[in-house]
């Protein structure tokens, strides 16, 4: 406990007490080296001629500005600005070199990278995931399927102008929904997702007994048009190879009924325009070199 | 450890109840001092001082894509190089195991001899050492001082004021221009400073060293030594009974008393000490301490009290030796009439020299062993596996080939432990070597790749199998591998 004992002089050091005494212990009342309490005094000027320099206190609605008119965001732009500059020489490189030419380059390839990576988390990411992985109805980038092409100049096509987006020159392909516009019967359509499932060798469901030959019949009907007479899909119109081990919106027996009852249109929004051009290049060569690039 | 207990004090301490806040410093004007301590002292401060100056112009050869500065920080590059041995940033542990092994050989010698660091050795001792022979030179010595802060006119004092403060920004500008030279191709840099064409950053450091030096050597000094540095606090919890220290030997000291008294006392067969009070031990001393108070914090055990009683001894026709290195239980167990006991070899000597042994070793051992190409692997986070379209399984990883030789070279990336596994490369790489893909790495540079490995093979649920990558050089054959898994669904 602390105690208090006034105007004590210590016996061994002879030093006087801060009166102040914690289980015995005396707390001896030292004099401050003088260099130290001035740097002391100094730290308290520095933050009154801080306080009048920078922003500091909070008012009812706003703050202190502080006379030599700081302001962060300022700064942010000042700090974006220089680093522009220092991406300049690069920058003007990646807009030079065509596609080829960046990935053939390890040092470009490096720089498209790194700055792909940063604009596919700032755009893309929110529907193919951060490591672009992406989910039900948003293609994995990893992999080696790609609805609208693999190449470079594909991938960058559809980066500028999207799919089934508002650009002119966008993707458009069309799942029609064969159940819901009654093109075809129930039937027809469970019939013809057994096929799809046969043609990339998905076991069949206990208690289903598959009509292969009518669903071959209702696909060659109505689906080959598109996908193909052997389901291999065609990157033109965006239909997807069924006869891979990839699913975009699942490949068991219900997804596929629901496909083909209601349709697919899933839509890219086109980034020419809001993204600058070497960005897109950049992006390009980033989903490329993921590893499923064409 | 204190003593102060045993011996009486000199001055009664004062208590004054309207103390100031803060306590005006005791400025310290030790005088000079000849004698065996001085001279080791000059010994050391010519040599470290010299290292210190002179090292950044040796030159060391080491071909034509390296710089050829014996010690060289190339901040720019991220390299350290030591004479023949380079470091790059990722071996930053030798530093660590520098700066383990500096307080090991610290904790040694204070279990040997005390304070041998602070006394001989610490840049602060040392320029402050300097600064002092600096400000006695051009103003004498203390009592010549203030004999002339009465008598001399006051231009010459300004002038000699005057004089000390610009030799002692001399040094410390010399001092700062030294620092920087570590960190650039010395004699391009002092040629730059000279024409004035040297970066901004090159000046600001001397200023700062300059101002750093000219600060604590000239005005802050034991002060330093007392308040700012941690070590004074920590040694004494490291030293014991044993260890050797520079030591007033009361026993055979006190009773003290003057010249006169003492000859007087012995002549008349009483018993009287060889302390004839003289004060010059005080004198003499840098931080100002009582010696004869016993081990204190604020004494750096630099020696010169020694050669000061030592010198009076001689006078007065006493042996020498009245302070002197021993050690605390010695002079007590004279006073008890016992003999002297030195034991260096002790549990504490043998364990710090020991594990300075084994630190040491395992340090020379590393740098010995350590190749010239690394290669450090990261598996993607996210995802951590990709299904293809064929079915198979593919991982990607991101390789980093280090290459510290100073040739380019070609470098065949394998990868091992996946059945049936399908490496691909990613970047402009199309040459193979056996199948394995090439990739040539610059001088003394770094190359980071993907790397993607496919496997057809039925991989069992939630499998992680080890794999092993492999990075061989294609014409010397050198290999070194870095671990990671393949992770499955």
């Amino acid at each position: 406990m602390a105690e208090h004992h006034k105007n004590e002089v210590d016996a061994v050091t002879g030093v006087s007490t801060t009166g102040h005494e914690w289980d015995g212990i005396r707390e001896l009342n030292n004099p401050l080296p003088r260099w130290w309490l001035w740097t002391f005094y100094a730290t308290i000027v520095w933050a009154f001629l801080y306080w009048i320099a920078y922003p500091a206190w909070p008012l009812v609605s706003g703050y202190t500005s502080g006379v030599l008119g700081w302001k962060s965001r300022e700064a942010v732009q000042v700090q974006l600005a220089d680093l522009r500059v220092q991406r300049g020489a690069f920058a003007e490189k990646l807009e030079a070199a065509s596609l080829e030419q960046i990935e053939a380059s390890p040092e470009l390839l490096a720089f498209a990278r790194a700055q792909g990576r940063a604009a596919f988390g700032d755009n893309c990411a929110p529907c193919h995931g951060s490591g672009a992985a992406g989910s039900k109805g948003y293609p994995n980038l990893n992999d080696d399927d790609w609805m609208w092409g693999g190449s470079l100049e594909q991938i960058q096509q559809t980066i500028l102008h999207g799919i089934r987006s508002t650009d002119a020159d966008a993707h458009v392909g069309d799942m029609p929904a064969f159940g819901r516009d009654g093109l075809l019967q129930r039937p027809e359509i469970v019939a013809v997702a057994d096929y799809v499932r046969s043609l990339s060798d998905l076991p069949v469901p206990k208690g289903v007994t598959p009509d292969l030959a009518k669903g071959k019949e209702v696909f060659a009907a109505n689906c080959a048009a598109c996908h193909g007479a052997d389901g291999k899909g065609n990157i033109e119109l965006g239909a997807p190879n069924l006869t891979d081990g990839i699913w975009l919106y699942g490949s068991d027996r219900d997804s596929i009924i629901a496909t083909l009852t209601n349709g697919r249109a899933g839509i890219m929004p086109a980034w020419a325009g809001r993204l600058d051009p070497t960005t897109i290049k950049a992006l390009t060569v980033y989903v490329h070199a993921l590893g499923g690039g064409q | 450890m204190n003593m102060a207990t045993k011996v009486e004090r000199l001055d009664e301490p004062e208590y004054d109840d309207d103390a100031p806040l803060y306590e005006a410093r005791r400025k310290i004007y030790p005088i000079a001092v000849h004698g065996t301590f001085r001279k080791i002292k000059w010994t050391l401060l010519i040599v470290t001082l010299g290292i210190y100056y002179l090292l950044p112009f040796l030159r060391w050869d080491r071909g034509p894509n390296a710089p050829s500065q014996a010690v060289l920080v190339d901040l720019a590059n991220g390299r350290f190089y030591f004479f023949f041995i380079e470091i790059w940033p990722q071996e930053i542990y030798y530093v660590t195991g520098l700066l383990i092994l500096a307080a090991l050989v610290l904790f040694l010698m204070n279990a040997v001899a005390g304070r041998l660091w602070c006394g001989y050795l610490c840049p602060q001792t040392v320029w402050t050492d300097l600064f002092q022979a600096i400000e006695r030179m051009v103003e004498g010595d203390p009592r010549e001082r203030r004999e002339k802060l009465k008598t001399a006119s006051r231009g010459r004092r300004a002038f000699e004021a005057a004089s000390k403060h610009t030799l002692w920004l001399m040094v410390a500008w010399w001092t700062g221009g030294a620092w920087v030279l570590y960190f650039a191709d010395a004699p391009t840099l002092v040629w730059q400073l000279f024409t004035g064409t040297a970066p901004m950053v090159a000046y600001l450091w001397i200023a700062i060293l300059t101002f750093t030096t000219y600060v604590l050597a000239g005005h802050m000094r034991e002060q330093v030594c007392t308040y700012m540095c941690p070590w004074p606090r920590i040694q004494a919890a490291l030293t014991d009974e044993y260890a050797f220290n520079v030591t007033y030997r009361y026993d055979r000291g006190e009773p003290r008393g003057s010249f006169k008294k003492t000859e007087a006392l012995r002549a008349a067969g009483v018993p009287a000490g060889d302390c004839i009070d003289c004060k010059q031990c005080v004198a003499a001393c840098p931080t100002g301490v009582d010696i004869r108070l016993g081990s204190q914090l604020a004494c750096i055990q630099c020696g010169l009290c020694i050669d000061a009683c030592d010198t009076v001894m001689n006078k007065v026709g006493r042996p020498t030796g009245l302070i002197a290195y021993d050690t605390e239980m010695n002079v007590e167990r004279r006073m008890k009439g016992l003999a002297p006991v030195t034991k260096v070899l002790r549990a504490r000597t043998l364990l710090y020299a020991g594990l300075i042994v084994i630190v040491g070793g395992i340090m020379v051992a590393t740098l010995a062993m350590r190749g010239s190409e690394g290669v450090s692997v990261i598996h993607d986070r996210n995802p951590l596996f990709v299904r293809l379209s064929d079915g198979s399984l593919r991982n990607a990883y991101t390789l980093r080939i280090v290459n510290k030789q100073s040739l380019p070279r070609r470098f065949a990336i394998a990868v091992d432990g996946v059945p049936e596994a399908r490496l691909e490369v990613v970047g402009g790489i199309s040459v193979t070597e056996n199948g394995h893909p090439v990739v040539e790495v610059g001088p003394d540079q770094t190359y980071e790749l993907r790397a993607l490995v496919s496997t057809s093979a039925k991989l069992p649920a939630n499998a992680s199998l080890p794999v092993t990558f492999s990075v061989t050089d294609v014409v010397g054959g050198e290999t070194t591998t870095a671990p990671d898994h393949f992770k499955g669904p």
